[in-house]
């Protein structure tokens, strides 16, 4: 069974309709990557999977969301237990305006699911995790604004990480970032896969060529067509997705 | 040509120059003759007679204790009550308050700081003070408690105003990340916003201090003006003296030149210490936070 299951999802933004009768099935430990022009829909579509998009006012959503066959767009679903399950990194990196170890510690500590003397040990896994332990073992106590960006993108990831969450929504986590540190995270993708269900929205489509397992191509609030990464990139069966990835739309 | 637009650059430029430097010069000026009028006072008057609990100029005793006390007292029992006010209001208006809300209370707040001081001592006087007189069962209603609840009103329009920039200044990032996280509105508010904003909410407070230590006609008006040691913690229901009220009760009848004359400005020369001292104490953060970009 898929771990995320969308099912006929519909989005509007007052009366202007921006996801348009969605469909699709994440699997567990694979890499989905949503690709498209800007304004398509695909991070509206990346935060309705951990409805951020509540934040909103005048969002509206119809259809079905199943976590584990579990509808997570019920009314009366838990959003703060559903966030925790189901973890985000935002397009720039956005860490606290707090020491290196507060930002890990963060979301454990608020959900209360370790004891104080545990969270040093959950800090360090979680910044191995992201390869990032031996660079700020020294540095645990310092703002983590100090760090370069792309050290602050990995922390955010450790930060999702130490909440231990099923899933990870990546909403363009490198277009802030150098190419060596794109390269880094695109690593740290590979790692996280044998654990997590990832979906990574991207406008770079090299990246979703490299990292992804499957590849969803949005099209003005529709998903034009979702198929293994290698058979879109190569065998596109509509028009519109291989115009454009040979770059002659968008 | 070029000649005529040199010379034209040369003239604003010394008017502007003038204008900046004459600011500057009139504060230097103020503080130097705030010296000369008040350094004779230490050689006038003995030091244990300074320190001394007693007020009476009459008989050359000059104890600023109660004043300093008093002062002491008012101030820090209004920042206690309008810090507290004064965060979650800022929190609400910025955090919890519908945006159509928002846009009708920020301004209202920004007018309360306009208020004369003179007309909230009016109020304090004939509504306040015999309110707490009845209800408390006070002997007098004028009391350092009644000055620190005016003061304490007074510094919120700043406080808040000052606060509500602050929050507002937060990236909207850093709340979506705590959201992203599981964690409620106020674990947000709490955790994540109030603690990035805190430089601007310090400066918030020092704002509130100094308006409250400097404050003089509220003071004047409500605290009762009885230069007596506050001494228990009953002595916030009792009249107190500030060195602003004193300052400004004693100054009119005072002989220029004379010892008295002299111990008025030296006070003076006190708050003005007071004052900066407490500017200095809030300005390694905020300048710490400045050079790293915003003042959040």
């Amino acid at each position: 069974m898929a771990k995320i299951s969308v099912q006929q999802l519909n989005f509007f933004y007052g009366s202007k309709q921006v996801l348009a009768d969605i469909s699709l099935e994440i699997e567990d430990r694979k890499i989905m990557a949503l690709i498209g022009p800007s304004g398509c829909g695909k991070s509206t579509f990346l935060r309705c999977l951990n409805r951020m998009n509540d934040t909103i006012a005048g969002a509206r959503v119809e259809g079905k969301i199943l976590l584990d066959g579990e509808n997570i767009l019920a009314p009366t679903l838990d959003v703060t237990r559903l966030r925790a399950r189901v973890g985000m990194v935002f397009q720039r990196p956005n860490p606290f305006p707090q020491s290196v170890f507060d930002n890990v510690a963060f979301g454990p500590r608020i959900l209360n699911t370790h004891k104080p003397k545990e969270l040093p040990a959950l800090v360090e896994a979680s910044l191995r995790q992201v390869g990032l332990w031996n660079e700020v073992r020294d540095q645990l106590k310092q703002d983590a604004l100090h760090l370069s960006l792309g050290q602050q993108q990995r922390l955010c990831i450790a930060r999702a990480l130490a909440v231990q969450p099923e899933a990870l929504l990546m909403d363009e986590p490198c277009s802030a970032l150098d190419p060596q540190a794109t390269l880094e995270i695109e690593e740290l993708m590979r790692t996280l896969r044998e654990k997590y269900c990832i979906v990574i929205v991207t406008h770079n489509m090299q990246q979703a060529a490299r990292v992804s397992d499957r590849t969803g191509f949005f099209w003005l609030g529709k998903m034009v067509e979702e198929d293994a990464t290698a058979a879109l990139f190569t065998r596109p069966r509509h028009t519109l997705t291989e115009n454009y990835i040979t770059g002659r739309a968008g | 040509m070029s000649e005529r637009i040199a010379w034209n650059e040369f003239i604003i430029g010394a008017i502007i120059r003038i204008a900046g430097f004459s600011t500057i010069g009139f504060v230097i000026l103020i503080f130097a003759f705030l010296l000369q009028q008040g350094l004779p006072a230490l050689n006038e008057v003995a030091p244990d007679n300074f320190l001394g609990t007693r007020w009476y100029p009459t008989f050359d005793l000059y104890g600023m204790m109660p004043l300093f006390l008093g002062s002491l007292l008012v101030t820090v029992t209004a920042i206690l009550i309008a810090l507290p006010l004064g965060i979650s209001t800022a929190v609400y208006v910025r955090e919890v308050a519908p945006q159509w809300a928002r846009e009708i209370l920020k301004p209202l707040i920004e007018v309360l700081a306009g208020i004369p001081s003179v007309v909230l001592g009016f109020f304090g006087m004939t509504v306040l003070a015999p309110f707490l007189r009845e209800t408390l069962q006070l002997p007098t209603g004028l009391t350092a408690f009644t000055g620190a609840l005016i003061l304490a009103y007074m510094a919120l329009p700043t406080m808040v105003s000052v606060a509500e920039d602050a929050l507002d200044a937060v990236p909207k990032s850093y709340r979506d990340a705590a959201l992203a996280m599981g964690a409620t509105r106020w674990e947000t508010i709490w955790r994540v916003s109030v603690p990035a904003a805190r430089t601007g909410i310090l400066t918030a407070i020092m704002l509130g201090i100094g308006r409250a230590l400097g404050e003089t006609m509220v003071v004047l008006m409500v605290t009762g003006n009885a230069a007596r040691m506050p001494t228990t913690l009953g002595s916030l229901f009792l009249p107190v003296r500030t060195m602003t009220a004193t300052i400004a009760a004693e100054m009119g009848e005072v002989a220029a030149g004379s010892v008295h004359y002299h111990v008025l400005f030296f006070i003076g020369i006190l708050l003005f210490a007071l004052t900066f001292l407490i500017n200095l104490a809030a300005a390694p953060a905020i300048l710490a936070k400045r050079r790293r970009g915003g003042l959040r």
